[in-house]
């Protein structure tokens, strides 16, 4: 090999090493900007001075397995998916209250609501509802407490908290963190996509169903 | 030829899936499988044929929970699960809507076919626990094996009693506690034994 080979050899491989650097410097500051809008997605859409809209949110009471509806008045965002996230937000505020009938022990349970066109049945050509996958944090569930009960009650209250607010929503699907998992906290089964009218089931002579 | 009456228990969780942890070190899986015992001797003491998902601390996935279960072609099958949460007896039948039995079932959908017989079963054991005076709440819910189960089917969820205008306190350990329900459990199956070709 030749000098001028041994410093073109070279050459090539510093230019490798200073793409790579930029590359990955270039990708962590895309995931610190990602990262950041993503936490301050609630405020975003919220423009300074827009005035609390009512909303109704259904707080689980674990003794009774009810949903109970509880008014507040909240600034809404005017995206829709950024608005769902402030209702879970409040929500889960509810349950981190003092005197919460459905305590659990955290401050932010859901990462992003993203709303889609629900899927259509078969046979169908469109579908007239929207299907929000809600991703919940990690922290929510570990602070979940484990059992049917809980699990399945705090489900039932996002389920009636959208349901109640944003009726265009028909169908709601978890995930936790962005992936898919079985179980909220080893019970509730978060595989399925669940009816946003589910928390408000027909009423039916036998059960007493958990529901507002 | 008449058919057999049997019961399926299953004693949810086991070996690494520990279940809830429900303090004091105690685990779901634990609490399960002791109450799957105990209703299992009562269950044969009354003459009923009983079939068992797991009688040791061993992993079991949903699927062969639910194999078992449609194996043994039963005419109830009670899923036992236990919470720190919540006071009493929690029941709770599948959210699935109801359909009609056809001769293939969907594994993933089977007791849709079965929704109406459990909301019965429900019922019995319902009538049990309030006339032992355990409180009781009812409910629809997701929870697996119970969506693939092909026999009216219950998830029974014991947690502590909550002190109130009825009862006093009683930790999810309590022997007596555990026994009263047990007792309410097999009287239920009993009534059921009576009335589940109806």
């Amino acid at each position: 090999m030749t000098r001028a080979h041994k410093i073109l050899l070279t050459s090539l491989l510093l230019a490798c090493v200073v793409m790579a650097a930029v590359l990955i410097r270039l990708r962590n500051r895309a995931q610190d900007r990602l990262q950041e809008e993503a936490t301050s997605a609630p405020s975003m859409g919220t423009a300074a001075g827009t005035p609390p809209s009512a909303v109704t949110l259904y707080v689980p009471n674990d003794l009774d397995a009810s949903l109970t509806a509880v008014e507040r008045q909240i600034p809404l965002p005017a995206d829709a998916n950024a608005e769902a996230r402030v209702l879970l937000e409040n929500l889960v505020q509810a349950f981190h209250a003092p005197g919460s009938t459905h305590p659990m022990q955290v401050s932010s349970g859901v990462n992003e609501v993203y709303l889609l066109p629900a899927p259509s049945a078969a046979g169908q050509t469109r579908s007239d509802g929207e299907l929000a996958v809600v991703d919940l944090t990690s922290a929510l569930a570990a602070a979940q407490p484990s059992g049917i009960e809980p699990e399945t009650l705090t489900l039932l209250a996002m389920l009636a908290t959208l349901h109640a607010n944003m009726p265009a929503i028909t169908e709601v699907h978890f995930l936790v963190d962005g992936q898919p998992r079985e179980t909220l906290a080893g019970h509730a089964d978060l595989t399925r996509t669940y009816l946003a009218s589910e928390a408000n089931p027909e009423p039916n002579p036998q059960t007493a169903p958990a529901a507002p | 030829m008449q058919p057999q009456f049997v019961v399926v228990l299953d004693a949810a969780h086991g070996g690494s899936d520990t279940g809830a942890r429900l303090g004091d070190g105690v685990m779901e899986k634990d609490i399960t499988l002791g109450l799957e015992r105990r209703l299992r001797a009562a269950l044969r003491t009354q003459g009923v044929d009983v079939v068992t998902t797991r009688d040791a601390d061993a992993d079991l996935p949903a699927l062969n929970r639910a194999q078992v279960a449609n194996h043994a072609q039963a005419s109830a099958c009670l899923v036992i699960h236990a919470t720190a949460t919540g006071s009493g007896v929690h029941l709770f039948t599948s959210s699935l809507s109801p359909a009609s039995a056809t001769p293939v079932l969907p594994w993933q959908t089977a007791q849709a076919a079965y929704v109406t017989q459990s909301l019965r079963l429900e019922s019995e054991i319902d009538a049990a626990l309030a006339h032992a005076e355990v409180p009781v709440t009812l409910g629809r819910a997701s929870v697996q094996p119970m969506d693939s189960l092909a026999c009216p089917a219950v998830a029974v969820e014991l947690a502590p009693l909550v002190a109130g205008n009825t009862t006093s306190a009683r930790a999810i350990t309590d022997e007596k506690y555990e026994n009263l329900v047990v007792s309410a459990l097999a009287a239920a199956i009993g009534s059921w034994r009576n009335d589940w070709k109806d």
